[in-house]
C-alpha cells in the first residue's frame, strides 16, 4: 500500500521521465552490465579474503584485551590503542593513508599491489570494529564456564578455544554478519586509490555516456550479495534461539 | 622441603592454616584439615562460612593468601607449581552444574579426557558411554545439556568429573540448586561413588545425607574448622555450643 503510493507519487512527478532516462535506461543497463559484472568479481574477491583476515585480527585483539594476566599490560595497551584509533578513523581515510602512504615509504617488502593495500586498509579498519564485537561475545560467557573448564584441568588457552569462544562467537553471530554486510559494501571504497571495482567501472561508464544507469546496475550487484548474507544472519539467529530452548542433536 | 614432602605423604590432602580474604572480609581465617585416601568428609556450616571458597582454593581456582595445601605430598600453594597439572588430579563439581551448553552430554564428558589426558576420541567416548550408562544417562548422551532436568544435569556434571579419574573429588553443594524431588537421584549417585572408594570432600546442607555417607563431618564457622568428628557423633552430640546452635537452627527450619 505504502510502496504503491510511493511509486505512484514518483512515477507521476514532473521530472520522472528524465530521471527514468538517466537512471533506468534499459539499453544503457545492458551495455554497462558486463563491465560492472566483471569488476564486481574484484569486490567479491576482496570481500572473501578480507573477511578471513579481519576475523583473524579481531580474534587476536579481542583475546589480548580480555587476558587476565597483568604481565601483558603493554600488549593490552597496544590492543586498546589500536581499536580506539581505527574505530575512530573513517574507513575511507584509512584507505587513503594506507593506499598512498605505504608505497610512498619505498621500503623493501612493503606491498605495492593495490589489492593488497586495499586489503590491509579494510582489515585495519574493520578489525577494530569486529574485535569489539568478538570481545562482547567473550564477555557474555559467564565466568563459571571458565571455572568449570579450568577445574577439569584445561589450560586457559584451551578453556578459551574450546569453551568460551565457541559460545561467545555463536552469540554475536548476528552482529558479526551485520558487520560483514557492511564490509561487502565498503569494498567499493577502495576505488579511491584507483582500483577498478564495480563502483569505479560504473563511474567510468557513466561519465562516458552521461547516464547514471550503471550506478543502479552496480547497486543491484551489491544488493544481490548482501541480501543472502542478511537472510543467513536471520537463519543463524533463529537456529540459535531454537537450540537454546533445548533440542535434540539432529 | 623434601623431608617435609615425604612426611606428609600419609594424607592425600593436608590443609594448614589456610587464609583467604576478599577486601576486608576474612573468608578463610586459618583452616586446618586433612583427608586420607578413600575417606569421605562433609563440610557443613551456614552460608558464608567459607565452604565454597575453601573448595575453590583447594582446586587452585583461587590463590590462598596464607597457609599451605599439601596434595599427594606436594605443596601446591608454591607459586612455581603448575596449577593445571594439579587440577587434572582433582575434580570439582559446582552447585550450578556449569555444563558446557554448546556441546552434547557426551562432548561434555569426553572433553577433559581427550584434551587434557590425551585419550583417543574413540576410547574416551566408549568410557564416557559406559559411565553414563552406569548412572542411567546413556539415553541422554547425544542431547544438549539445556534439555535435561537439573538432577540429570548435575549427574552429568558428576560423570564429567569422574571421567578424569580424579584422586580427590570436591563437591560444592551439588544439590542446593535442585528441586527437592531431584535431590535424591544426585545423592544416591554420590553414595555410589563412595562405595567405589572415591575420596571426597563434600560441602552440603543435606545433614541426613552427611550422616549416612560421611566418615567425618567438619563444621565450618567464621572461616575456621570449628569442630570435627565422626559423622554421627558430631551431628547427634556435638561438643561445641556453636555447632549445637547451628544444628538446632537447621532442624528448626
Amino acid at each position: 500500500m505504502v510502496l504503491g503510493l510511493l511509486s505512484w507519487a514518483i512515477a507521476s512527478s514532473p521530472g520522472w521521465s528524465s530521471v527514468q532516462q538517466s537512471y533506468f535506461d534499459p539499453a544503457e543497463a545492458r551495455l554497462a552490465l558486463p563491465e560492472v559484472a566483471e569488476a564486481f568479481v574484484f569486490n567479491v574477491r576482496l570481500f572473501l579474503v578480507a573477511e578471513v583476515t579481519i576475523l583473524a585480527v579481531a580474534l587476536v585483539v579481542a583475546v589480548i584485551r580480555v587476558l587476565p594476566s597483568p604481565a601483558l599490560m603493554p600488549l593490552k595497551l597496544v590492543a586498546v590503542v589500536y581499536t580506539d584509533v581505527f574505530r575512530g578513523t573513517p574507513t575511507i581515510l584509512v584507505i587513503f593513508l594506507v593506499g598512498f602512504g605505504f608505497p610512498a615509504l619505498r621500503l623493501e617488502g612493503v606491498p605495492t599491489s593495490y589489492f593488497t593495500l586495499g586489503l590491509i586498509a579494510l582489515t585495519l579498519s574493520y578489525g577494530a570494529y569486529v574485535a569489539e564485537v568478538v570481545r562482547a561475545g567473550i564477555q557474555s560467557v559467564h565466568p563459571s564456564q571458565v571455572s568449570s573448564a579450568r577445574a577439569l584441568g584445561l589450560t586457559y588457552g584451551q578453556a578459551m578455544r574450546l569453551v568460551v569462544l565457541p559460545q561467545g562467537l555463536r552469540r554475536v553471530m548476528p552482529p558479526l554478519l551485520n558487520d560483514f554486510v557492511s564490509l561487502q559494501k565498503d569494498t567499493a571504497l577502495v576505488s579511491v586509490i584507483g582500483l577498478v571495482e564495480a563502483l569505479r567501472a560504473a563511474q567510468v561508464r557513466a561519465s562516458n555516456d552521461f547516464n547514471f544507469t550503471p550506478y543502479v546496475v552496480a547497486a543491484c550487484f551489491f544488493i544481490a550479495v548482501t541480501v543472502p548474507i542478511a537472510r543467513f544472519a536471520d537463519w543463524i539467529a533463529l537456529r540459535q534461539l531454537r537450540r537454546e530452548q533445548g533440542r535434540v542433536l539432529g | 622441603m623434601r623431608r617435609q614432602a615425604t612426611e606428609r605423604a600419609a594424607s592425600l590432602l593436608q590443609v594448614e592454616a589456610v587464609r583467604k580474604r576478599y577486601g576486608r572480609n576474612d573468608v578463610l581465617a586459618g583452616i586446618d584439615l586433612s583427608i586420607d585416601t578413600g575417606e569421605v568428609v562433609c563440610l557443613i556450616g551456614s552460608s558464608g562460612s567459607g565452604k565454597s571458597t575453601l573448595l575453590r582454593c583447594l582446586d587452585l581456582l583461587e590463590r590462598v593468601d596464607d597457609g599451605t595445601i599439601w596434595f599427594e605430598g606436594v605443596d601446591v600453594t608454591d607459586p612455581r607449581i603448575n596449577a593445571d597439572v594439579v587440577r587434572r588430579r582433582i575434580g570439582l563439581v559446582f552447585q550450578a552444574y556449569n555444563l558446557f551448553p554448546h556441546v552434547s552430554v557426551l562432548g561434555n564428558v569426553t572433553m577433559a579426557p581427550r584434551r587434557v589426558h590425551g585419550r583417543r576420541r574413540r576410547e574416551a567416548q566408549d568410557e564416557a558411554l559406559a559411565l553414563l550408562d552406569r548412572f542411567g544417562l546413556a539415553a541422554k548422551a547425544h542431547v544438549f545439556p539445556d534439555s535435561l532436568s537439573g538432577g540429570q544435569q548435575q549427574r552429568v556434571a558428576l560423570v564429567r568429573a569422574v571421567a578424569t579419574r580424579p584422586r580427590l573429588l570436591l563437591l560444592d553443594e551439588v544439590t542446593s540448586a535442585l528441586d527437592p524431588e531431584l535431590v535424591g537421584e544426585v545423592l544416591s549417585m554420590v553414595a555410589e561413588l563412595k562405595d567405589e572408594g572415591m575420596t571426597m570432600l563434600i560441602a552440603t546442607h543435606e545433614l541426613s545425607f552427611a550422616r549416612d555417607v560421611a566418615d567425618r563431618v567438619c563444621f565450618l564457622h567464621a572461616g575456621v574448622v570449628h569442630e570435627q568428628g565422626p559423622a554421627r557423633q558430631l551431628l547427634d552430640s556435638p561438643r561445641e555450643p556453636r555447632t549445637r546452635d547451628f544444628l538446632r537452627r537447621f532442624h528448626a527450619r
